[in-house]
């Protein structure tokens, strides 16, 4: 900019006017700010998803020993495994080589009343149930692998997430040294009979 | 008259006398801006990140034509796109091979500023906007990977967004924010689309924008790593600069033939580039019930994600004593008694997260290095502490640590796309050590050596 001469001088500052002008500025970012909240809002679950969490009923009379079958609740997979007694009875060794064996760990807590044999992880000591997502990072593991089938299980009997070689036993605990340090969640349920189980309520509930 | 004073003739003149700031912007960054005249072989992916730029907005928008972003529609709007739109598989395939293509050249381009100090002052935010370009890069791919809806599209969002769940405290709220669901649904599927067609390119486009001014301020490194600008002629231009219009865009032009043949024969001949490219699990449906037997990110995330998966319980161990030796050698190399105490601090506190009573789990910490491999990158600038900025000037072993670097970087990524097993773990482990070891003590090993006399003027013979 070429200097001019005949510039006119700076007024003096008014400060009448500068102290409406700051109040708009500071009304103003507050306005912006408020504004902003339903913009970030709007990314959180809408009501409707927020009600699509009801409880599923999950009949197992029909479901073998040693099989597992699966279902959905929230959109997630609940395994129900019938464990053999051959399967329970391996459960009770492998202890050692488990991260934690009583699943004592509170990140995905487990509900007491799957926690009086610590080694089954479930009501019936038979029926496991348990949410098939890993606790590392989400995906769905493969398996119930018999033991000595899967190379990254070894000689265990157990569950592979083929995202980062986490490995669980047939009780959904994590084995020892995994990028998994939780053992698989067990979701809230109950039996309404013999073999009619409710996930996603307990009960408390 | 109120016209500005021009000096075009004719139709450009008239143009120039009303809106002058076209032809000056011209001047400012093509036909007066006056580049190095040694650039070589590296400097042509500058040029060619705005050409996939330019297809993949062009592609992406015509896409978008015929896609839904409905979780029911997505993946057999995509199918539709590749048999029954006309020329719509010429479209996605231009789409997908650039993706990958975008990263090629990116990373060349990082690889030529490596290799010739184009990061040292006073190009610092050249680097930082560049290394903001490349994280954007990222959100964008990333982003635009789950749109397809396949089984590799789901899963990996999956694994993704369940990052953020380690972060404690807010971690599962976040996560369930970013998926708007309590698992990735329809709600995900269309913000992924929002931010992957509108947000992220207005960014993308906005910083390329700010990394070619802050280039243009400084001016442009070269081979050499000479400051152009201290040599100046008698007309004040620098004496081995060259205009960057017509000398570089010509120049250009051929690299973009050259490229464009790389480019087609790939969109033509090998689109899926045999699963690298294209997964093949992304061409099932998502089956938000089963996870395919073998999942990997695409191919130039994977030596992030060789990282975050080799941080295993067992390894922070050794990243303790990483840690504690690192932080012996800091404390003996800074100066002053308040830095010491903070290294210390910082260093105990680390060990304390590692190794502590109540540390962290692996897999935040799996989290945290990944995130650190590509934010590393940022301190390239104050972390180089070499005499010369060019590798041409610097002892030859140098050269050596950059090729162990890079080895380490591609070791990553080939691991990163196979079945994790013990030894892979083991090797992912010692990559990861000397990824991060590169940067680590970049500050030693950057001053380490006998180094050459650097040259007042380029080196350069006329071709």
């Amino acid at each position: 900019m070429p200097s001019d001469a005949t510039a006119p001088e700076v007024p003096d500052i008014d400060r009448e006017r500068r102290a409406a002008l700051l109040a708009t500025c500071v009304v103003g970012g507050a306005g912006c700010a408020a504004a902003a909240v339903p913009y970030i809002a709007s990314w959180g679950p809408s009501e409707r998803e927020k009600a699509a969490g009801s409880p599923v009923d999950v009949d197992v009379s029909s479901l073998p020993a040693g099989k597992m079958q699966v279902a959905e609740w929230r959109g997630k997979p609940i395994w129900i495994l019938r464990r053999t007694p051959e399967m329970l009875a391996a459960l009770r060794l492998d202890t050692d080589r488990l991260a934690d064996p009583d699943s004592k760990r509170t990140a995905y807590p487990t509900p007491e009343y799957a926690l009086h044999d610590p080694s089954t992880r479930s009501i019936k000591p038979e029926l496991l149930v348990v949410v098939g997502i890993c606790t590392h990072l989400g995906c769905s593991p493969s398996g119930p692998f018999p033991a000595g089938e899967n190379p990254q299980l070894g000689d265990e009997a157990g569950f592979v997430c083929p995202c980062h070689g986490s490995t669980f036993d047939l009780a959904g605990r994590v084995f020892k040294n995994k990028p998994a340090a939780d053992n698989l969640p067990v979701p809230p349920y109950r039996y309404l009979s013999d073999s009619l189980i409710r996930i996603g309520e307990d009960t408390k509930a | 008259m109120g016209l500005h004073e021009t000096r075009y003739r004719g139709l450009l003149g008239w143009f120039d006398s009303r809106m002058p700031s076209v032809m000056n912007a011209f001047r400012d960054h093509m036909s007066e801006y006056y580049a190095p005249k040694n650039f070589n072989f590296w400097y042509f992916f500058g040029s060619l990140a705005l050409v996939v730029l330019v297809i993949q907005l062009v592609s992406g928008a015509f896409l978008a034509m015929h896609y839904k972003p409905d979780a029911g529609a997505a993946f057999w709007s995509v199918e539709f796109i590749m048999r029954e739109v006309s020329g719509g598989w010429f479209i996605r395939y231009m789409h997908s091979t650039g993706a990958s293509f975008f990263f090629i050249v990116v990373y060349l381009h990082i690889f030529r500023g490596m290799l010739y100090g184009s990061y040292r002052k006073p190009r610092e935010l050249v680097w930082l906007v560049g290394a903001c370009i490349f994280l954007a890069l990222m959100a964008e791919s990333f982003f635009g990977y789950l749109l397809p809806w396949g089984q590799m599209s789901f899963w990996g969002a999956q694994v993704i967004i369940n990052l953020f769940d380690s972060i404690p405290l807010i971690g599962p709220d976040l996560s369930t924010w970013i998926r708007g669901d309590f698992v990735i649904g329809d709600a995900t599927l269309n913000r992924f689309f929002a931010m992957h067609t509108m947000m992220i390119p207005t960014i993308l486009m906005g910083l390329m924008g700010a990394h070619i001014f802050a280039l243009h301020d400084v001016g442009s490194n070269n081979p050499d790593g000479i400051e152009i600008k201290d040599h100046l002629g008698p007309d004040g231009k620098p004496l081995d600069g060259i205009p960057f219009h017509p000398y570089y865009t010509v120049h250009d032009l051929y690299g973009i033939a050259v490229f464009l043949i790389a480019f087609f024969a790939v969109v033509f001949f090998a689109p899926e580039m045999g699963g690298v490219f294209l997964e093949g699990n992304n061409f099932i449906p998502a089956d938000p019930f089963q996870t395919p037997l073998h999942i990997a990110p695409l191919w130039y995330f994977t030596p992030y994600y060789s990282i975050l998966r080799a941080t295993t319980e067992g390894f922070l161990g050794w990243i303790a004593l990483a840690v504690a030796g690192y932080g012996v050698l800091t404390y003996l190399s800074v100066r002053g008694m308040g830095l010491r105490i903070a290294v210390a601090a910082a260093t105990a506190v680390l060990l304390a997260l590692l190794v502590g009573p109540t540390h962290l789990d692996a897999k935040l910490w799996g989290v945290a290095l990944m995130g650190g491999s590509t934010t590393v990158l940022f301190g390239l600038p104050w972390l180089d502490r070499s005499p010369a900025r060019s590798m041409r000037y610097r002892p030859l072993w140098h050269r050596g640590v950059l090729a162990l670097f890079v080895a380490a970087f591609f070791a990553l990524g080939v691991l990163g796309m196979m079945p994790p097993n013990p030894l892979r773990t083991v090797i992912s482990q010692v990559c990861a050590g000397v990824y991060f070891g590169f940067f680590a003590l970049m500050p030693w090993w950057s001053r380490m050596g006998s180094f050459l006399p650097v040259p007042d003027r380029v080196r350069f013979a006329a071709h």
